[in-house]
């Protein structure tokens, strides 16, 4: 179904190609899943699929894709239509139009569908998808889930034949990533649809793949395979994969179900063990809110919040989407007036205190990175939050280099993958080292390796007497770094405890290995590999 | 009868008849300045909003409108006011201090003598406009612009997607100012600059648009069939001279600058070119429509409530009927009977349009 013979991209202006010498094939039928780090070319060899690159995005494209038979270098994408539909990462810069009924309808439109075909396929459409209740609804108005899926649905109305996705789990809470994987199981199952989707998640998707294509970035070959070969040795593997790696399970499982077939052994190896954890040294109190209620109009986001968060934690933030987490961490630094109630962030009131005094007490990286970054260039951006935070120079560029080493210096910021932006957000709040730091999903579209650096910089803060408030949907983030996990529900504060003991109980928000362990209480695979090696 | 004739049936009105029952009492607000038909006209108005309004976003422009109006009406009277003199009458209400201005301003008076007839025709000239105000709100809070604009003929769909895409762009960059703004205060940064503030809101619209203009392509966007450029060219041409046709005779109508039969041939024939050039720029198109609006017998009655009473209002003023104009500022405005019955006509699509049931937020 898609053909690549030896393709090799290079944008304008750019030295090295951004996609080399690629080469593979996607039988009809199948989900295939495109892996690699932040930044190397998953989303550019995504968007060959469809002939936006080079069509749309400009450069050079070598060698041949072909899909359906047709050769994107004669194709334009709108010739393509309706044979590939893309889903883009954000769903809601794809929209054309303004409720799900006519979004769905408007491929159909553009290709001269007949009318009563067009009919038939919408409501076909939304029942496949489970969104005949939201048909009327505004596509503003739709949760995270629904518009994802109403960018799929839009996507499949003209039936194309192949269907590719850029993250589209990425932005979701777990049970709208679940309803979003579910929708797409069925597409490739009853209907054949070719499926082809980049993700990070690993953990979320690649128990569905049926062939796995990684792209190393760099000068690296794209490899394919199947998934279980591929994940023995691919740098980034999901937690179940990781455990299967240390336990040397073979065939390596990819799903939690695999795996606790597989791990009678180990439980029992494991049984007494406890798992060893970072004791906190609680510190001075630095965030408080007490009876905290925030609202936007008639939108009540939290209603009667109190917590307390101390030096030395580092606390998770989980909930639904639109369950009022951004809110509490804008409430935090002044973004938001609370409408009763009070904040006080490192012992000030965010609202009353000048910006200037304000970061040298609390940091936040917002949810949309690029809204901190105001230069033309990487480096200029570091030298301007050296300057803002009064640190010494050089001090952003170091913490940057330590988050994604290999970000070039005169790229502007906004040429940077979503990753790389955040890293570079990140690095730049980072380097005030507020005593509270706020962190607003901070881990979309970030590979496991800048997760991995991400979660050692958080751990070193909270060691130094930080304390690290971070919303988040990342189950695996949470285990690995969290030591308290606070879960917010339509704007009250539902459970408020240990990690092990909030994360673990819970079906959606339990990881991986505390699913495949339990009942023990292990919930990284660093952990069970630290009571291994105790034990021998 | 078919089930959309039928006016119980619910079901949104054409944005197109909505539009044009507004467009008829704005004219007949235009043909009167007398206080009881202004106020009648937008107690119509006000009461088919009422009536009729779903609960989307832009049904809440009548009131928007209204407060516009309000504004309007108010800053006639103070400039008015300010400016008024002994000429437009001699009841004087009240004295303001007068600035002393110089010689060459002679003929202008700031502050002094308020006559009560200057106010009161400043306030009746202001409410005749606030009036047609509302009009044009009532139109917007019954008809989403989007849904007109996608009733557009197939040959200028390109030009009715640009406006939907800018009608979406513009409340998003206030949104993306908002939060810039918020932003800068995680740099410690008090006062912005147009680096800080206006350039990551452009770039980030920038950015926002690529990424529509890539969803569009790929979903088969600007796929056309294919037309000679010859033919094209003709084709933009008609347009182009269509529409200065239609533009020279509406001026040449309302103004005597032309004949009579000459500024309707005019019109007639500008009015041809552009029918035609939309007629032939449609074989270029391959789109289809989506559950288009039906045009039914809903559409038509509110279409001719909003006629009639423009009709009447118009033959009114033309025949010289008593009480649409006041004879002084200051007499107790009459009501003239069949004007009244003309506006009241108006109120008909609280009936005719069927009730709201489709595209309200469950």
């Amino acid at each position: 179904m898609i053909e690549f013979d030896r393709v090799s991209v290079t944008y304008d202006g750019a030295a090295e190609p951004a996609v080399r010498d690629v080469s593979f094939t996607v039988p009809e039928g199948e989900l295939a899943l495109v892996i690699g780090r932040t930044g190397s070319g998953k989303s550019t060899l995504l968007r060959t699929i469809n002939g936006l690159v080079p069509h749309f995005t400009g450069g050079t494209l070598a060698g041949r894709v072909l899909v359906n038979g047709r050769d994107t270098r004669e194709y334009r994408p709108r010739d393509l239509a309706d044979v590939v539909g893309f889903v883009g990462q954000d769903p809601l810069t794809g929209f054309v139009t303004d409720t799900v009924e006519d979004e769905l309808a408007y491929s159909m439109e553009s290709l001269g569908t007949p009318p009563d075909v067009m009919r038939r396929r919408v409501e076909e459409t939304l029942d496949l998808l489970g969104l005949a209740d939201v048909r009327d609804r505004a596509l503003t108005s739709l949760s995270g889930g629904q518009r994802q899926r109403t960018a799929i649905g839009a996507a499949l109305t003209s039936h194309p034949a192949v269907l590719v996705l850029d993250e589209p789990t990425s932005a979701l809470d777990p049970q709208a990533a679940e309803e979003v994987l579910a929708a797409l199981q069925r597409l490739v199952h009853d209907l054949g649809v070719t499926v082809v989707l980049a993700e990070h998640r690993l953990e979320r998707v690649v128990q569905y793949a049926d062939r796995v294509i990684e792209v190393p970035g760099g000068v690296g070959l794209v490899t394919t395979g199947l998934p279980a070969d591929q994940m023995v040795t691919a740098p980034v593997a999901p937690p179940v994969v990781e455990l299967g790696r240390l336990a040397g399970w073979s065939p390596l499982p990819l799903s939690v179900r695999d795996a606790r077939r597989s791990a009678g052994a180990l439980r029992t190896q494991l049984t007494g063990a406890v798992p060893l954890r970072r004791t906190v040294t609680f510190g001075v109190e630095l965030a408080r809110c007490s009876d905290l209620v925030v609202g936007y109009g008639s939108v009540t986001a939290l209603r009667g919040v109190s917590t307390s968060i101390r030096a030395g934690e580092i606390v998770a933030l989980m909930g639904r989407n639109g369950a009022g987490k951004s809110t509490l961490l804008n409430a935090l630094v002044g973004i938001v007036p609370p409408r009763s109630g009070t904040v006080t962030a490192s012992g000030a009131d965010p609202r009353r205190t000048r910006p200037a005094r304000l970061v040298q007490a609390v940091g936040l990286v917002p949810q949309e990175p690029a809204d901190l970054l105001y230069a033309a260039t990487v480096a200029d951006e570091c030298a301007g939050a050296d300057a803002d935070f009064k640190v010494a120079a050089g001090t952003c560029r170091a913490l940057l280099a330590r988050l994604a080493p290999d970000v070039a210096d005169e790229l502007h910021p906004r040429d940077l993958s979503e990753g790389q932006r955040l890293c570079l957000a990140l690095a730049v709040v980072l380097c005030g080292a507020p005593p509270l730091l706020l962190l607003d999903e901070p881990t979309r579209g970030l590979d496991y390796g800048a997760k991995r650096r991400l979660v050692e910089i958080l751990r070193e803060l909270a060691a130094a007497g930080h304390a690290v408030l971070l919303s988040t949907h990342d189950v695996e983030m949470v285990a690995e770094v969290a030591t308290r996990v606070m879960v917010l529900a339509d704007g009250e504060l539902v459970s408020d405890g240990e990690t092990a003991t909030v994360v673990a109980g819970s079906p959606a928000f339990a990881p991986q290995v505390a699913k495949i362990l339990a009942p023990l209480p292990f919930l990284t695979v660093g952990e069970v590999a630290t009571a291994l090696e105790r034990a021998s | 009868m078919r089930a959309v004739h039928r006016l119980t049936l619910p079901r949104a009105l054409h944005p197109g008849a909505w539009w044009l029952w507004a467009l008829g009492m704005a004219v007949a607000a235009s043909r009167t300045r007398n206080p009881v038909l202004l106020l009648m006209i937008l107690a119509v108005t006000g009461f088919v909003v009422a009536a009729r309004r779903t609960d989307a976003p832009w049904a809440n422009s009548y009131a928007a409108f209204l407060k516009l109006g309000l504004v309007v009406i108010g800053v006639r009277v103070v400039l008015q006011a300010l400016l008024s003199t002994r000429s437009q009458g001699p009841t004087v209400l009240f004295t303001l201090p007068q600035l002393a201005l110089p010689d060459w301003a002679a003929g202008v008076k700031l502050g002094g003598e308020v006559s009560a007839e200057a106010v009161v025709t400043a306030l009746y000239d202001g409410g005749q406009l606030a009036v047609m105000l509302c009009c044009i709100g009532a139109a917007n809070a019954l008809a989403s612009p989007r849904r007109l604009l996608k009733s557009l003929p197939g040959a200028l769909y390109e030009m009715g997607v640009a406006c939907v895409v800018a009608l979406t762009f513009a409340p998003q960059l206030v949104t993306d100012a908002r939060r810039i703004r918020a932003a800068r205060r995680l740099r410690g940064r008090t006062r912005g600059s147009f680096r800080t503030t206006a350039m990551p809101v452009l770039e980030g619209a920038l950015d926002r648009s690529v990424e529509l203009a890539a969803a569009m392509d790929s979903r088969g966007y600007g796929r056309t069939a294919q037309v000679p450029r010859r033919q094209r060219r003709i084709t933009g041409l008609c347009v182009l001279l269509g529409l200065l046709g239609i533009l020279l005779g509406v001026y040449a109508l309302l103004t005597d600058a032309m004949s009579f039969p000459f500024a309707l041939l005019t019109l007639a024939i500008g009015l041809l070119l552009a029918v035609s050039a939309l007629a032939i720029g449609r074989q270029r198109v391959t789109r289809t429509r989506y559950r288009p609006d039906p045009w039914a017998l809903p559409e038509w009655l509110v279409v001719a409530a909003g006629a009639v009473a423009a009709a009447v209002m118009v033959v009114a003023a033309v025949r010289g009927v008593h009480g649409l104009l006041l004879a002084g500022p200051l007499v107790v405005p009459p009501v003239p009977v069949l004007p009244v019955l003309g506006v009241l006509v108006g109120l008909a699509p609280a009936l005719a349009a069927p009730p709201q049931g489709r595209r309200v937020a469950a």
